[in-house]
């Protein structure tokens, strides 16, 4: 990266913070210009639309932005007024409702021209973009990931893929008038290869002995891993969190403030409209987050053939079956050294939620931890319970605490 | 007890007793396959030589045990199947296909896994770009697997010629019970709404020949019946599941006939044939690719609404009743555009939640009361 060494070298966060911001934009612009412009699943491979420079914009993004920053209720009650009940995802409710409304104070973003859909989130976001897709419309790209019952992918399932995106590409083409570039499709795979690398990379320093990284940073730098990942810019940020937090674990410095005293995995979807108050709990009895499987979600691997990247994509949280799913925590749980577990029942997530209960008791047996539960949503800020999550989170100090004195014995 | 009467006591036995009909047959030493809901590939547990066992939960068990599994936000249909296999009321079941159709299924499908682990577990994924070749042939090779897991259980191949067989039988018993709803439509007075339900609902538990069967007798006795004048109003039900008693009671209570329906449990699973295809697994796998209106086969026209308006309209209905399974989804998020599609027609709606698990029916009495005096 380019910078003047006589100034002051500009910090990730600062650099991650503005690269979110410009894919916002960055598709005004592209609208302005009279270009089309998407709504898109964060799971969709972006590698689709990066490659033929068609400009997007993320409604969970946007809806996880709106909550944190105090519209949730606002948007979800406007949506169950137009009839969308409240048992519905809070992400897909807060779109709806700025569908409707076209504008909001939190974080505006263009009207689609099309929609991008891919369901290896959930197939809640079939029905959500088919809403948007009839109300406003406008075509529909899916690309359907068959949930996967196995432990591995099957190539049926990887071939079925790769020829919906060759569709998908045709069907962009057609609403957008670009033009595919095999060159550019490979340029892009390597770009966002490296940021993908880079955004793990950053994310494994969680391992450290104390951890020179607060974990629910993780939540806040994941926007670009989300929205930008086909670019240079979310590489070169990526990596320099990773070399920012490799100083710190050598100086054994961190952007969590005070002593670590136990080590947890935060296990779901950031509770957006509660972030200080799920983390102030945390913070004031030394818990620090050193395991999410939600952040890292959005770093994918794969090489040059293209079945390898679809596969990329059948492995995400909420694509994978429950032995795959359990192990993904047991295994990023025992490499960053837990000692307990907080787990999100997050109401607007029944894909999430619904086997939660068996990984939980899968957790418990394999790294013999202390889990607790607490109630909670992505957006919809009505239900959760400060009260209770405090006094779980006590709970399970108190357990991991116990603990400690009994391996110090 | 008039000759109708007898018979319909006799649908509503078997559409009532789940388990007394897995017995039933297990008894007589045939294989059974479960079904969930929503669709799945019958035919080819039938080309198998076993039956398959339409499970669409019960309202019998409290849900204690699934609550180990389950959040209280998932659908009690999807817990009350689970609950059924916790509780070890399907172990005679060779093998259960669950389709993961809407997520509350897949959690089904990897908890079932995990909880109910002595009732083999057939995984089975419909694409939903099911209308492009790729999901076609996608699709295909699921029923070929399938096929094969149905084949190790059954000890007994599947042959082209006997699952073109099966088709044939099931499309038979699809066009029959299409004629049955004209039917249960036009003798309001003989067939209640509960009557008609069971009748229904019964089919996906027993040999489809037989119950095609029984079913023609009953229409031929009904038709030996003059048509009377309906004192009270008609309407179209559309939602996942219609099978409440206690619901279907207070249809009949405010004087409403079913006209006809949109309902998962019901016309869904037999208003789209299976199409000639020389590949029979293809042909099955063309069927979804048809599926119009149902709310978990992927439909970004949402034609579901205008085909409720239209079916009402063609049967004469006065409204519809959209019977919401509390946390389904796909049902809710159906719902609004629908809505929209009925107060354009200026057809008159209802919407009412539905639980398994509901023991107290006053909110819906109250709301279906009303709706009736609307109708007038």
């Amino acid at each position: 990266m380019s910078q003047n060494p006589q100034e002051t070298p500009v910090p990730a966060k600062t650099l991650l913070a503005n690269l979110a911001a410009n894919a916002y934009s960055d598709a005004w612009e592209a609208k302005k210009r009279g270009e089309k412009v998407g709504w898109c699943a964060s799971n969709f491979p972006q590698e689709l639309t990066t490659t033929l420079g068609v400009k997007v914009v993320y409604p969970e993004n946007q809806a996880a932005a709106i909550a944190a920053k105090g519209g949730g209720l606002g948007h979800c009650e406007h949506a169950e007024g137009l009839g969308y009940s409240n048992d519905i995802c809070a992400y897909a409710r807060i779109n709806l409702a700025f569908m409707d409304r076209q504008s909001c104070e939190e974080m505006n973003m263009p009207m689609p021209d099309f929609v991008l859909c891919c369901n290896n989130i959930c197939n809640c976001m079939i029905k959500w973009y088919e809403s948007i897709s009839r109300e406003l419309n406008i075509p529909f790209i899916l690309l359907d990931v068959p949930y996967n019952s196995e432990f591995e992918t099957d190539d049926d399932t990887l071939e079925y893929m790769w020829a919906q995106f060759q569709y998908a590409v045709k069907q962009l083409e057609e609403i957008t008038g670009k033009k595919w570039s095999e060159k550019r499709f490979k340029e892009v795979r390597d770009i966002s290869l490296r940021t993908s690398r880079a955004w793990l990379k950053a994310a494994g320093y969680c391992q450290c002995e104390p951890s020179p990284l607060n974990g629910f940073d993780l939540f806040n730098h994941m926007a670009v891993a989300v929205c930008a990942r086909g670019t240079v810019e979310a590489a070169e940020a990526f990596e320099k969190l990773a070399e920012e937090y490799a100083q710190a674990a050598k100086e054994g410095a961190s952007t969590y403030k005070g002593e670590q005293k136990f080590r947890i995995l935060f296990e779901g979807i950031a509770c957006w409209p509660y972030l200080r108050a799920t983390s102030a709990p945390l913070k004031e009895n030394g818990v620090n987050v050193t395991a999410t499987v939600y952040a890292t979600a959005f770093g994918f691997l794969y090489d040059d053939n293209p079945l390898s990247m679809m596969r990329a994509y059948t492995h995400v949280p909420n694509a994978i079956s429950v032995e795959r799913a359990a192990r993904m925590r047991i295994d990023v749980g025992r490499r960053n050294k837990i000692d307990g577990a907080v787990i999100h029942n997050n109401r607007s997530c029944k894909l999430w939620s619904g086997i939660m209960p068996e990984i939980d008791r899968r957790i418990q047996a394999e790294l013999k931890i202390p889990t607790v539960t607490f109630d909670g949503d992505q957006a919809d800020p009505r239900n959760f319970s400060e009260e209770q999550y405090k006094t779980r989170i006590q709970a399970l100090v108190e357990v991991m605490t116990e603990n400690k004195k009994g391996k110090k014995q | 007890m008039s000759g109708i009467e007898a018979k319909l006591q006799r649908f509503a036995a078997i559409a009532d007793d789940l388990e007394g009909q897995l017995k039933k047959y297990t008894d007589q030493g045939v294989k059974v396959i479960g079904c969930m809901p929503v669709y799945t590939p019958q035919e080819l547990v039938h080309a198998a030589g076993m039956l398959p066992l339409s499970i669409w939960g019960s309202e019998k068990y409290e849900l204690i045990e699934a609550k180990k599994y389950f959040p209280a936000y998932i659908s009690s249909l999807a817990q009350s199947c689970l609950e059924l296999g916790l509780r070890g009321r399907l172990d005679r079941l060779a093998g259960v296909i669950i389709p993961v159709l809407s997520d509350a299924l897949k959690c089904l499908s990897q908890n079932w896994k995990a909880g109910v682990p002595q009732v083999r577990h057939i995984q089975l994924v419909h694409p939903q770009n099911r209308r492009i070749e790729p999901g076609i042939v996608f699709l295909s090779k699921q029923y070929k697997k399938i096929a094969g897991v149905l084949e190790d259980i059954a000890g007994a191949p599947i042959t082209p010629a006997g699952l073109k067989k099966a088709i044939h039988v099931f499309n038979e018993h699809r066009a029959v019970m299409r004629e049955f709803t004209a039917v249960a439509a036009d003798y309001p007075h003989l067939i209640s709404p509960l009557a008609r339900n069971a009748v229904i609902k019964s089919g996906g538990l027993m040999p489809r020949a037989e119950h095609a069967r029984m079913v023609r007798e009953l229409m031929a006795e009904c038709r030996a019946e003059p048509k009377e004048p309906w004192k009270g109003r008609k309407v179209v039900l559309t939602g996942m599941l219609a099978d409440s008693p206690s619901m279907l009671r207070i249809l009949t209570d405010y004087k409403l006939a079913v006209a006809g329906d949109d309902v998962g449990q019901e016309s869904r699973q037999f208003r789209t044939d299976v199409p000639d295809d020389p590949d029979p697994y293809r042909a099955l796998a063309l069927q979804w690719a048809n599926i119009e209106g149902c709310s978990v086969a992927f439909d970004p026209e949402r034609k579901r609404g205008r085909m409720v308006a239209d079916l009402a309209a063609r049967t004469g209905a006065s409204g519809v009743i959209y019977l919401l399974t509390k946390f389904c989804d796909p049902e809710e998020f159906d719902y609004p555009i629908m809505k929209k599609e009925f107060d354009r027609a200026g057809l008159p709606s209802v919407l009412i939640e539905i639980d398994q698990q509901m023991r107290n029916y006053a909110q819906p009495r109250t709301a279906v009361q009303t709706f009736a005096d609307m109708l007038g």
